[in-house]
């Protein structure tokens, strides 16, 4: 038997996740790596539900729930409780959405990034506020269909390049990961696991509430985020060192990505070439930060 | 005393206030709350083809497949029936199956 | 120890005899002295604390809020505006059950700008589930930050200890410090039962639906009720080391009063010298300085009431289309108790100076009229 991430399990099934949540694989695969000398805090997300209603709970750490915009200065609390008290091997992660990072979250974040607090960061990013009701965030890519961004009033402007203002920051760690490449995610929680320092990981999750699609898709779906170049995998140390994890040899258009998805499926042609050229122009403008 | 944290798949019985916490601290397991009972299509391991690669196992978000015997094997009390193991499987080892039939 | 030191830095001592072990802060007038000498003193070792230095008050509650769900002693300072952009984690630190102690210097809420004593941001928080005392002096400051980590810690109850920008907070008086030995023995480590502990994983404050929600704030309610007692406890065990009295309400010269005028802040202080003023007149005046006003004393205040005849309520806060808050909550306990008419007076809103004669000019009306009032403006300029 060979398995190429770790056998122990420390979240439990009966969870309150959606069918088929990419947020739900993400946070199995961080404690599988981070373990149970780990704490969690959560602010408002799909998570702060999932992991069930009081008295129970599914993640087998601590966990504490917190407020919208307060998952990094919750950590860092928690962190300097845990430190002065002699403590200083807990992980300390805050796991949060998308729309808890991008945006109300942003302050707290900068914060904590530009203190080096030592932290790990998890966005499990699903590209909208999924547990409200699928509400446009600025993590919403340009042509997406939410709640709050219909049909005819889609979603224009592109998603705020959040690695980018945390590469910024020059925190020692930063990457991008998904649920569709669990090895590659491994080794990047492992190496937030063992830096010092604030780490921040965005993990692409796909929601097939939230994206209107079959539940069977999500890691399809993850893999061609990846394989379209829309959601390409890297890493940053120190906020300066660029390094691609996987290398597409020919990248996918962006139309297989989007066939399986119902909040793409009004977009004109014209749209989608003009996405197209989007998505080639930003990798190819990343490309020349890889070392 | 803190009220003991109760590890089993039971359900908490709480009658009021002097059964709680001071504050919402968690006091079991949602191993309860046996999700199975959401899923309408049931996948099935064929473990004729199944080449225990562990891609099914690896890919469930619950997790509700377990590794028993160096085998997947799917736990039908909490399995939701997402079907990402069937469509994950590079051997069409899993099938589906309409529950209720 | 005697020392002279100014209301902010008997915060900040009050903090370090307390052996605080994270303070989080942010700048904001007139409380930036508490926290820079609190850096001071994490800085050159004479506290073994973290202090981070956050970028928002809302951050900086936050962070006691995560460091307090460890078992560590968190402390902060704020005022005003960052009171109020603290609201939300105030709710979070209550409904936690997290013994965390804040102190607010209290400051005019903006626009205009001001940075001058009025009560209105501390009172504002008023239902957060934080007990909450108006400190009078730079000794009260620093014996209630004590005091107030027993009793916090004891009910899990946050506590805010509010007092006047400028009028105390930059005011030099004496203080006697305790000797750490004796605050050591007087207040021992934090160790909760319930906190965040990798050797029992619990989650904190997860979704709760009516079933049980209801019942988490019956128990914040009895917390509160519970308080009473505590804090009295506590501050007999305060008092048998350091012989300073404390209490929920003080009383002056209320015994054998007609007219009973009800203050808090520096102007109770202003108060207990007016009162030996007029009753060397020959008024028969008292003053009842309220401290703590959650949990509400009621009791205690009816006691203190005792035979008066009436009363007089000076608030330097005001709930615009009512009447100042303090009165609001004396009436509310006079109900179905006592009945005797309350003169309820606005005065010093933004830090304008409350004088004796102020008082006096409030106390002479008060004498004069026996008929109740619901607002009147002491000093307003129409």
């Amino acid at each position: 038997m060979r398995l190429t991430i770790p056998e122990q399990e420390i979240m439990s099934p009966g969870h309150l996740a959606c069918q088929g949540c990419g947020g739900s694989l993400a946070m199995r695969y961080a404690l599988k790596i981070f373990g149970k000398d780990t704490m969690l805090t959560i602010p408002a997300c799909c998570w702060a539900v999932i992991d069930g209603p009081y008295p129970y709970t599914a993640v087998n750490v601590p966990l504490f729930h917190t407020a919208f915009e307060t998952a990094a200065i919750m950590a860092s609390g928690i962190k300097a409780g845990l430190e002065v008290q002699g403590n200083t091997s807990t992980n300390v992660i805050a796991w949060a959405g998308d729309g808890g990072t991008f945006d109300i979250g942003m302050q707290a974040i900068s914060g904590a990034a530009e203190r080096n607090d030592d932290i790990t960061y998890i966005v499990y990013d699903n590209e909208a506020y999924m547990n409200t009701g699928i509400q446009r965030s600025s993590a919403t890519p340009h042509g997406a269909w939410t709640t709050t961004t219909p049909v005819k009033h889609y979603k224009k402007g592109p998603k705020k390049n959040m690695v980018e203002i945390m590469a910024a920051h020059r925190i020692p760690y930063t990457a991008t990961a998904s649920v569709g490449y669990p090895e590659d995610l491994r080794k990047k929680l492992e190496r937030a696991k063992n830096t010092k320092g604030f780490k921040f990981i965005h993990i692409l999750a796909p929601c097939p509430t939230g994206w209107k699609t079959d539940p069977r898709y999500t890691v399809k779906l993850a893999k061609l985020a990846v394989q379209t170049n829309i959601f390409p995998l890297y890493e940053i140390e120190d906020g300066l060192h660029y390094k691609q994890n996987m290398k597409i040899k020919e990248r996918k258009p962006i139309k297989e990505y989007f066939k399986y998805q119902g909040r793409f499926k009004h977009l004109p042609e014209d749209e989608v070439s003009y996405l197209q050229d989007q998505v080639d122009k930003n990798f190819e403008i990343l490309s020349l930060k890889f070392e | 005393m803190a009220i003991k944290f109760q590890k089993s798949d039971k359900p908490i019985k709480i009658e009021g206030a002097h059964d709680m916490p001071p504050m919402p601290a968690a006091l079991g397991s949602m191993l309860f709350n046996k999700t199975g009972s959401w899923r309408n299509v049931r996948p099935v391991i064929d473990y004729d083809k199944c080449i225990k690669c562990f891609i099914c196992w690896k890919f469930c978000p619950e997790p509700a497949i377990k590794i028993v015997d160096e085998k997947p094997v799917i736990d039908y009390d909490y399995c939701k029936g997402c079907l990402m193991c069937v469509e994950e499987c590079p051997k069409d080892a899993i099938n589906e199956e309409l529950e209720g039939k | 120890m005697k020392k002279t030191m100014m209301g902010n830095y008997a915060a900040s001592w009050g903090a370090q005899l307390s052996r605080v072990q994270v303070i989080a802060a942010y700048p904001i007038t007139p409380q930036t002295l508490i926290v820079e000498k609190l850096s001071d003193i994490v800085a050159d070792g004479e506290l073994k604390a973290k202090f981070i230095k956050v970028e928002s008050e809302h951050s900086a509650m936050a962070a006691c809020i995560g460091a307090s769900s460890t078992g560590a002693r968190a402390y902060t300072a704020t005022s005003a505006q960052g009171l109020a952009l603290m609201h939300e984690m105030l709710h979070w630190a209550g409904l936690a059950r997290l013994p965390i102690v804040m102190a607010n210097v209290n400051r005019a809420m903006a626009p205009g700008w001001s940075i001058w004593a009025d009560q209105n941001d501390s009172l504002s928080q008023r239902d957060t589930g934080w007990m909450s005392i108006f400190s009078s002096s730079a000794q009260d400051i620093l014996d209630s930050t004590i005091i107030s980590y027993k009793v916090s810690e004891k009910v899990l109850l946050p506590t805010l200890i509010s007092f006047d920008a400028f009028f105390l907070s930059h005011t030099v008086e004496v203080v006697d410090m305790p000797e750490q030995e004796l605050v050591d023995k007087f207040l021992p480590p934090y160790k909760p039962e319930y906190k965040m502990d990798v050797n029992d994983p619990r989650s904190f404050g997860a979704l709760t639906d009516e079933q049980y929600y209801y019942e988490f704030r019956y128990k914040m309610q009895e917390a509160m009720d519970q308080a009473i007692d505590v804090i009295k406890e506590t501050c007999r065990e305060y008092e048998e080391i350091t012989g300073r009295h404390y209490d929920l309400i003080h009383a002056y010269r209320c015994e054998d009063a007609d007219m009973i005028m009800v203050t808090s802040g520096t102007i109770a202080e202003t108060t207990n010298v007016t009162v030996d003023t007029l009753r060397e007149e020959g008024h028969k005046v008292g003053n009842l300085q309220i401290r703590y006003i959650r949990p509400y004393p009621k009791k205690d205040i009816l006691a203190a009431i005792g035979g008066a005849k009436k009363l007089a309520v000076i608030d330097r806060n005001i709930s615009p289309g009512y009447s100042g808050i303090f009165s609001q909550e004396l009436k509310s306990a006079l109900y179905n108790e006592i009945d005797i008419p309350v003169r309820s007076y606005i005065a010093g809103l933004g830090g304008r100076d409350v004088k004796i004669e102020d008082i006096k000019d409030i106390a002479y009306n008060a004498l004069e009229h026996d008929e109740p009032n619901d607002l009147i403006w002491k000093g307003v300029k129409k």
